[in-house]
C-alpha cells in the first residue's frame, strides 16, 4: 500500500536535522534506515506529516573504543557491527543481536540508533543495551544530553524519553573489563521474524569470583523492553553457580507479561524467557572466564 | 505533500523524473521507468522480491522512497546480462534449475551477487544465510544453493590470473 502523503526534508547533517525537528515539532518524524517506519507507513499505522531523513549523515555512522567506552553512531547499520572485527573480538554479544535482527538485507540499512529510537519491544537491541548498562546520546537545540538506558524507555510501548527536538546521536557502552562477559538469545521461529523470547545477559565477576555486575534484559516478553531488575539483583556478591543461575532466570520469567499470540502462548513464553536466560547467563560466564 | 526532481543511474543508464514523496523505489522502477525484472511480493518488508543493489548495497526497493535513491548508483536484475551474455549467476539458475514460477528469481540473483562480491567464496552455510531474506515458495532452496555455488565457481575462474603471472608466496 501507499503512505498517505507528506514532505520529505532531507539533512544533510545534525545540526540541518535538529533545526528542521525543531521548526517542524511533533508532525515530523526522523527517517533513518527506514526498515521499521516505512512498513508502519505503508499500512497506515503511522502516518507522520513530514520525514527528515538523516541516511546521508555520514558523521552519525562509526564504531570506535575510546577511554574505556565503545561509542556506536545512531545510524551505524546493523550489517556494520555483522561484519566489524572490533565488536566480534571485543563485543560478542553485541554480534549475537545484531547478527538475529531481521535478515542479511534489512541489516544493510536498519540502523542501530533505530532499533532503540524506535522503542519497539519486539526489537532486539533494547534488552541488549539494557543489560550493558548503555547510554544514549540525544542532542537537540539546547544541545546534548546523555541518559543511561533504563531512563531512555518509558512505561509505555514506542515511547521514549527523547525531546521531539532531539535526534539520539549515539550510544555508548561500558568497554569489557577482566572477568566480563554477555550474551544474547533469541527464539525466533523462523529467519527475519521478531523473537518469540530473547533475552541478553551481561555479567563482571570480581578477583574472587563472585559477581559484581549483572545486567539482564528481555525482548518480546510485555509491552515494554524489561530489565530483570530481581533477577539481576540476585546475582549480585556470590558465585554464579548453577543454582543462582537458575534463581535468576526464575526472577527474570517473573518479571514478564507476555501475551498470547501467533508465536504462542503465554505460558510457553515465559518458559522460554526462563531457558534463555539461563542460556545467556551461562554463555555470558563463559566467555567472562575465558572459556569461549 | 512534496514532490522531487531525482537523477538516478539504472544499470550505467542515468534516469530523471519527479517523483511524489511517498513513491516506494520499487514502484518508481516498474510502474514509471517499466524495468518490470524487478518484483514486489509482499507488503510487510518479507520476501526480497524486490532485492535490488542501491550504491552496490542488497537493499529492499519497497521499503525505501524513490527520492532516497536520488543522485545514488542502482543496479536491477536487468543489469546482469551483458549483451547477449548470460551473468554466470544467470547461468547457474538456468543450468541447476533453480527455479520453477521465477517470481523469487530477480531478487535472489541481487542479493547473491552482492554476496559473491563481499565473499567470492561462500560456503553452503554462508550462502545459506546470505540468501535467508529471499522467499522462495516453490523451488526449495537445494538448487538455489546449488546456482549460487555454480556463479562462484565461474566468477571465480575468470578471476583467474593466468599460470606464472602471479608473486611468488
Ligand atoms: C522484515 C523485518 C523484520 C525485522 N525483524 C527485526 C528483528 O527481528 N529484530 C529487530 O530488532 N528488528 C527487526 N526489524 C526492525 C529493524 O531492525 C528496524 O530497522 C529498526 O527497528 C529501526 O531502525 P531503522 O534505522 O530502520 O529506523 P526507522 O525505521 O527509520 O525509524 C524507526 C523510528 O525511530 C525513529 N528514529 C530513528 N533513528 C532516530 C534517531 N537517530 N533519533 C531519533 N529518532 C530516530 C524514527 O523517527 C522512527 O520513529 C525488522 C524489520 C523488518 C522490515
Ligand atoms: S516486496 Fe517483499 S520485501 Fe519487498
Ligand atoms: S521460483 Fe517460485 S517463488 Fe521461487
Amino acid at each position: 500500500m501507499f503512505p498517505v502523503t507528506f514532505d520529505y526534508l532531507e539533512a544533510r547533517n545534525l545540526d540541518e536535522a535538529i533545526a528542521l525537528l525543531e521548526q517542524h515539532g511533533g508532525d515530523a518524524k526522523i527517517l533513518a534506515g527506514g526498515q521499521s517506519l516505512i512498513p508502519l507507513m505503508r499500512f497506515r499505522i503511522a502516518g507522520p506529516t513530514i520525514l527528515i531523513d538523516i541516511n546521508r549523515i555520514d558523521s552519525l555512522e562509526y564504531i570506535q573504543e575510546t577511554d574505556g567506552t565503545l561509542h556506536i553512531g545512531a545510524l551505524t547499520r546493523e550489517a556494520e557491527l555483522d561484519n566489524s572485527a572490533l565488536i566480534r573480538n571485543r563485543y560478542p554479544i553485541l554480534l549475537d543481536t545484531s547478527s538475529m535482527v531481521a535478515d542479511p538485507i534489512v541489516r544493510n540499512w536498519a540502523t542501530v540508533g533505530g532499533n532503540i529510537a524506535h522503542a519497539d519491544p519486539a526489537n532486539d537491541h533494547p534488552a541488549t543495551m539494557l543489560a550493558l548498562g548503555a547510554r544514549i546520546v540525544a542532542r537537540g537545540p539546547a544541545g546534548e544530553r546523555v541518559l543511561s538506558i533504563d531512563e531512555f524507555f518509558t512505561d509505555a510501548p514506542f515511547e521514549t524519553a527523547l525531546a521531539p527536538n532531539e535526534v539520539l546521536t549515539e550510544i555508548r557502552i561500558p568497554a569489557p573489563v577482566e572477568r566480563s562477559g554477555g550474551a544474547y538469545f533469541k527464539l525466533e521461529r523462523k529467519v527475519g521474524d521478531y523473537a518469540i523470547a530473547g533475552a541478553a545477559a551481561y555479567i563482571v565477576l570480581d578477583a574472587g569470583g563472585n559477581v559484581s555486575y549483572a545486567g539482564i534484559g528481555l525482548t518480546n516478553l510485555a509491552q515494554v523492553p524489561i530489565k530483570a531488575r530481581n533477577a539481576e539483583q540476585s546475582l549480585l556478591g556470590k558465585p554464579l553457580d548453577d543454582a543462582a543461575i537458575h534463581a535468576a532466570a526464575d526472577l527474570a520469567a517473573a518479571a514478564t507479561q507476555p501475551t498470547s499470540d501467533t508465536r504462542g502462548p503465554a505460558d510457553y513464553k515465559r518458559a522460554m524467557a526462563r531457558t534463555l536466560t539461563v542460556r545467556a547467563l551461562r554463555k555470558a560466564l563463559a566467555r567472562a572466564t575465558g572459556g569461549e | 505533500m512534496s514532490t522531487h526532481h531525482i537523477s538516478v543511474t539504472i544499470n550505467g543508464t542515468p534516469y530523471e523524473g519527479d517523483v511524489e514523496a511517498r513513491i516506494l523505489l520499487v514502484h518508481w522502477i516498474c510502474d514509471t521507468l517499466r524495468l518490470t525484472g524487478t518484483h514486489i511480493g509482499c507488503d510487510t518488508t518479507s520476501c526480497g522480491a524486490c532485492t535490488i543493489l542501491v550504491d552496490g548495497k542488497a537493499t529492499k526497493s519497497c521499503t525505501m522512497f524513490a527520492v532516497q535513491a536520488n543522485g545514488r548508483q542502482i543496479m536491477t536484475v536487468e543489469g546482469l546480462e551483458q549483451g547477449d551474455k548470460l551473468h554466470p549467476l544467470q547461468e547457474g539458475f538456468h543450468e541447476e534449475h533453480a527455479l520453477q514460477c521465477g517470481y523469487c528469481t530477480p531478487g535472489m540473483m541481487m542479493t547473491s551477487l552482492a554476496l559473491l562480491r563481499r565473499n567470492p567464496n561462500p560456503t553452503e552455510h554462508e550462502i545459506r544465510v546470505g540468501i535467508s531474506g529471499n522467499l522462495c515458495r516453490c523451488t526449495g532452496y537445494v538448487n538455489i544453493v546449488k546456482a549460487v555455488q555454480y556463479a562462484a565457481e565461474k566468477m571465480q575462474a575468470a578471476e583467474q590470473v593466468p599460470v606464472g603471472a602471479e608473486g611468488g608466496e
